[in-house]
């Protein structure tokens, strides 16, 4: 139930009062409330979980994640296993 | 599908298994909260992949789990009843009530419905004026925001034949819990990546602090079960206490603070009594005076105190906490299946007895005995 997936925002309205949109998980469509993410903007990424966006991807910090596999690959490569 | 394949990539996760292997120096029982956790873990092997002197418990993040029966047995009786369309997330209609589970009710001609959001079950209301309608509305603070808009929102569009079944349990009174069990051994904590995204996790700092242990906030995929893995071995191997954002693309300390507020003004704090465990103080929400009326055990009060009935041999409470694992269980994968579950563990995508068994790790334990 915790399992929310990320999906990319392709269109926004509004139902009842609501923010809705439609979102692409990856060629599926399903409708999603935005109430809780009111800044997010079409060609965005969110977490969807039942039917509600809970968290839009932090372009930065996917950024960093990459920066950091890159600092372990080189370290990786240079340092001895201290165990050996 | 973008975000998501990345988190996948058995390279990385490689890479970071053996940063692990360089950082470990003695033996250290972590725990992952979440059972959603528990499957990817599972799923992926990590597990398998892990140095030895790394152990995963697993934790009691399984809302279809802890429902107590008290409540799945109401869900029965209320499901059965001529006048009403009861609503649910898939998961909860094979979980074993005292007699039968949901689906044994619509086999007998109750109008019980899979949804997949809370707003469904408001539009099924809104279309079946003549019908009451009511939503099993159980899970962690992952679903609470769900809930709570369902619920503002049938009061703001004056949907009365609307009302929430509320079973919802909240993750940090459970690490206190664990945390003060003299049965359970856990050094670091891997909290729930997306319950974080809604609360943040400023609540886990104070926890952290007073029982001098470690906890990281983790993702699901296997690069970021890996990462949160390290950062907590990390902490423990250099001997620092705290709270560390390993899921950082989707959490923020505060968390979402839209979503906190909606929460705030429909739910209020309750203890909660969690099936297999019993009763943990403050650790639930129930509808506050304001939506009462949309509360189905108030709107229902009439139904009979239902005499319940736990399975004697099912150890579901003690896998809950850590105690056991699932392969412990005499009856697992014998008399207890996820096609004839005997509790509530062997049901749920996020139960660890399911993961267990699609993932065959009886065979393994079978096989070292």
């Amino acid at each position: 139930m915790c399992l929310g997936v990320p999906g990319k925002v392709i269109e926004l309205y509004e139902v009842n009062g609501m923010k809705m949109g439609k979102v692409d998980f990856g060629g599926a469509i399903k409708e999603a409330c935005f109430e809780y993410l009111p800044e997010i903007e079409v060609g965005s990424y969110a977490i969807i979980h039942v039917g509600f966006g809970l968290s839009e991807v932090d372009e930065e910090e996917v950024e960093k994640t990459y920066e950091l596999f890159r600092e372990i690959e080189s370290f990786s490569e240079k340092l001895p296993d201290p165990k050996k | 599908m973008k975000y998501l394949d990345e988190y996948r990539d058995k390279e990385k996760t490689e890479l970071l298994i053996e940063q692990i292997e360089k950082k470990v120096t003695r033996p250290w029982s972590l725990m992952e909260i979440c059972g959603g956790q528990t499957h990817s873990i599972m799923k992926s092997g990590l597990d398998q992949l892990l140095p030895p002197e790394i152990n995963l418990i697993h934790g009691p993040g399984c809302p279809v789990c802890v429902t107590p029966l008290e409540l799945i047995d109401k869900a029965i009786s209320l499901a059965s009843m001529p006048e009403i369309i009861f609503c649910s997330y898939g998961d909860m209609l094979r979980v074993p009530g005292s007699v039968g589970n949901l689906f044994s009710v619509r086999a007998a001609g109750g109008d019980v419905r899979i949804i997949y959001s809370p707003l469904d079950a408001l539009r099924i209301a809104k279309n079946n004026p003549e019908k009451e309608v009511i939503f099993f509305g159980i899970g962690f603070e992952t679903t609470a925001p769900a809930n709570a808009m369902a619920v503002f929102q049938a009061k703001t569009q004056g949907v009365e034949n609307f009302s929430i079944l509320v079973s919802h349990v909240t993750v940090p009174p459970a690490i206190r819990a664990i945390l003060e069990s003299p049965e359970v051994n856990v050094d670091g904590f891997l909290a729930a990546g997306h319950v974080c995204a809604v609360m943040g996790y400023w609540e886990y700092e104070p926890i952290a602090k007073k029982y001098q242990t470690p906890i990281v906030v983790t993702g699901f995929e296997p690069v970021d079960l890996a990462r949160g893995i390290l950062n907590c071995i990390q902490l423990l191997e250099e001997g620092k206490i705290g709270v560390e954002n390993a899921y950082p693309r989707y959490v923020q300390q505060q968390g979402n603070l839209e979503a906190q507020k909606l929460i705030k003004s429909v739910f209020e704090i309750c203890d909660r009594k969690w099936r297999g465990i019993g009763n943990i103080p403050m650790s639930g929400y129930r509808l506050n005076e304001d939506y009462e009326k949309f509360d189905a055990e108030r709107k229902f009060s009439g139904i009979q105190e239902i005499q319940t009935n736990e399975s004697s041999v099912c150890i579901s409470g003690e896998i809950l906490q850590g105690i056991k694992k699932p392969d412990e269980c005499s009856e697992f994968g014998s008399r207890c299946t996820p096609e004839f579950p005997i509790g509530a563990t062997m049901v749920s995508d996020e139960g660890a007895c399911a993961a267990y068994f699609r993932y065959g790790r009886m065979k393994l334990s079978r096989t070292n005995f």
